[in-house]
């Protein structure tokens, strides 16, 4: 029992969170104070939101690198909005931008799902096109942070609970829900028992009667739209929304979150909570790189080890169980 | 008339006309010969991309670290000169690199047997990532001798240096791609893997050395761009993949393997320069450019893919 608990990859995510928390406490006290905590609550969630949905995508054998762009133009279109009509309700500001992210997504699934065009060649295209878009509507000006109404910058300051001075900001009650939604969705829905099955194997899953076609749209349509709040989330965590900026290069970040939760590239499998793990990590180590002091030069370098470590640890793991079933 | 509409080469053959008609139109200057070669400088490394990525997904796999393997090449030549290395040791050295970082992707790829898109989109951020660890953001310049390689005229062509070291490589890689034993294995791979085996092609080498070609080639651009540009920064040629790959397919080469032709990729590389130089003389905007490729990238997968479907043998 023990020995299968330190299997799961749940398990193996969660004793290096715990593992990278600690060696970096050990080096750097300061990682402990209430700031610091603080900034890993506040940085956890975009990537969350935006890795539940690549976490359906990745089971899928699919993959979505256009996520950052997504972000970029919901969130410059939300904030577009938002400069238009100050006093809109923000309910209606975040229905904008999951609805936004969603026709993105329907582009994406579209392409994949009807025209047959490979997932990867498809969201390196839309990557593209979307950011060019972002700088085509926003005509290249940012979204400055007297535009963004102070109720959504309040999502990042406040939150419900607060203990020993460190606030769980509303944000991330935001992510913990997207998680919760995709825990409904992997577990109890019809839609998430077929993404894994398509994963498995997409030849037996069509022939078992899985519409398989229906189901991989249906999962970019989901990214898009989380990729699409997390837009507005964006706007309440920095306060402004850069047309060249805004979710660049995050695709790299949420991917190396998605695989270091566990998530098997290969399809089939991976778990929310796997992700979550993985999340927590990333925000773990890239806040205590700062604290460290190593320079924010090394970032990419760390995002793309992690990717390749993820991938070489399910390379191994895979070829054991291999053999496992072998002999 | 079925046989040539659907050869790889037919659709950028054909747009290629339409752009330079188009062009003619849009300004005199255009079709100035000179022009046209001057502006060939950025083209050649995109070129080199190009051709080893015609290998690679030709192969049925995909690289998408070629232009952080290049940033990372220029970045690493330039401070070996800057460390007192000769150039042309520096030079070796760097392209060697790049056949050393296509060499990790194509152990990860083969041997490994892990999907191609995963791993060279880890070695993307990875390679990009020590180059910026390497340099942070400072720039690094390159010995003045070495500078300005795409202004040397090749004597009795009048080419650029550049542009003439591609049309090299083309023409050899070409000939190596569709008349050697190595190309007919690269077919066979990206055809049906299985079957390539079973057939006693050896899949894993054929693979492992796709990838080690297109990582030499990548480090060849790297040195070209720091004798083009003078200085070395860790952001060279981000995004150049998505215009290389973009060339690839467009150049009749099948996404999913087993078809296309080198003649194809080099006429849809020509294709892309000649449509950026008219977005440039009508003052578009980069961004607007970066649309216009994305765009391309699908609507030419979505293309060729209809021409595979029409050339492969009807089912019974």
């Amino acid at each position: 029992m023990l020995a299968k608990v330190a299997k799961s990859r749940e398990m193996r995510t969660l004793i290096l969170v715990i593992l990278v928390f600690a060696i970096a406490a050990f080096k750097e006290p300061r990682l402990l104070s209430a700031s610091s905590i603080s900034s890993i609550l506040l940085w956890i969630p975009l990537l969350t939101v935006m890795a539940v949905g690549q976490m359906l995508v990745i089971v899928t054998r699919g993959i979505d690198v256009s996520v950052g762009s997504m972000l970029g133009l919901s969130g410059m279109l939300t904030g577009m909005l938002f400069r238009a009509h100050p006093d809109l309700n923000l309910a209606l500001g975040a229905g904008a931008s999951l609805g936004i992210g969603a026709v993105l997504g329907l582009i994406n699934g579209g392409l994949i799902a009807w025209a047959k065009i490979p997932p990867i060649i498809t969201t390196l295209g839309t990557l593209s096109v979307y950011r060019g878009l972002t700088f085509i509507v926003s005509g290249g000006h940012q979204i400055d942070s007297n535009n963004i109404p102070s109720a959504l910058t309040e999502w990042s300051l406040r939150g419900p609970v607060t203990i020993g001075g460190v606030t769980l900001p509303w944000l991330l009650v935001f992510a913990l829900l997207a998680v919760g939604l995709g825990y409904f969705l992997t577990n109890k829905t019809v839609l998430g028992r077929n993404l894994y099955a398509i994963g498995s194997r997409p030849e037996a899953a069509h022939l078992r009667g899985v519409p398989v076609g229906k189901s991989v749209f249906a999962c970019y349509v989901i990214c898009g739209a989380l990729a699409g709040f997390a837009g507005l989330l964006y706007a309440s965590r920095y306060g402004f929304v850069n047309p060249a900026t805004a979710g660049s290069g995050m695709e790299l970040t949420v991917i190396a979150a998605t695989v270091i939760g566990g998530c098997d590239v290969k399809g089939g499998s991976g778990s929310v909570g796997g992700v979550l793990l993985g999340c927590i990590l990333l925000g773990v180590v890239n806040v205590a790189l700062a604290v460290l002091g190593v320079a924010a030069d090394w970032q990419v370098l760390v995002y793309g080890s992690v990717i390749l470590i993820a991938l070489g640890l399910d390379a191994f793991a895979s070829r054991r169980q291999a053999k496992e079933v072998a002999a | 008339m079925r046989k040539i509409l659907t050869r790889p080469e037919f659709v950028p053959a054909v747009l290629l006309i339409l752009a330079f008609i188009a062009g003619t139109i849009q300004s005199p200057y255009f079709l100035d010969v000179r022009y046209l070669l001057d502006s060939t400088g950025p083209y050649a490394e995109t070129g080199l991309l190009v051709i080893g990525l015609t290998f690679v997904i030709i192969s049925g796999n995909i690289d998408l670290s070629v232009a952080s393997n290049l940033a990372f090449v220029a970045c690493a030549t330039a401070k070996l000169a800057q460390i007192g290395l000769p150039m042309p040791a520096a030079a070796t050295i760097g392209v060697l690199i790049g056949g050393l970082l296509g060499a990790f992707n194509g152990a990860l790829v083969a041997y490994a047997k892990l999907p191609s898109f995963l791993v060279t989109l880890g070695t993307l951020a990875l390679f990009r990532g020590m180059a910026q660890a390497l340099m942070g953001s400072a720039s690094v310049q390159v010995p003045s001798s070495f500078v300005g390689a795409d202004r040397l005229d090749l004597p009795l062509l009048g080419v650029p240096l550049p542009f003439g070291i591609m049309i090299v490589f083309v023409v050899v890689l070409g000939l190596t791609l569709h008349r050697t034993i190595f190309g007919r294995w690269t077919f066979a791979v990206g055809t049906n893997e299985e079957a390539a085996f079973f057939a006693s092609v050896p899949t894993p080498a054929v693979k492992f050395r796709i990838f080690v070609l297109a990582g030499l080639l990548a480090g060849l651009a790297g040195v070209l761009i720091d004798s083009r540009l003078g200085v070395a920064r860790f952001d060279h040629a981000r995004g150049l993949e998505l215009e290389a790959i973009t060339a690839v397919v467009l150049g009749g080469v099948s996404i999913t393997g087993g078809r296309g032709s080198m003649i194809g990729s080099l006429l849809a590389l020509l294709l892309i320069a000649v449509l950026k130089t008219q977005m440039i003389l009508a003052n578009i905007t980069s961004e607007v450019q970066l649309t216009v490729t994305g765009t391309l990238l699908i609507v030419a997968v979505a293309i060729t893919g209809v021409a595979t479907r029409l050339s492969a043998p009807r089912k019974a």
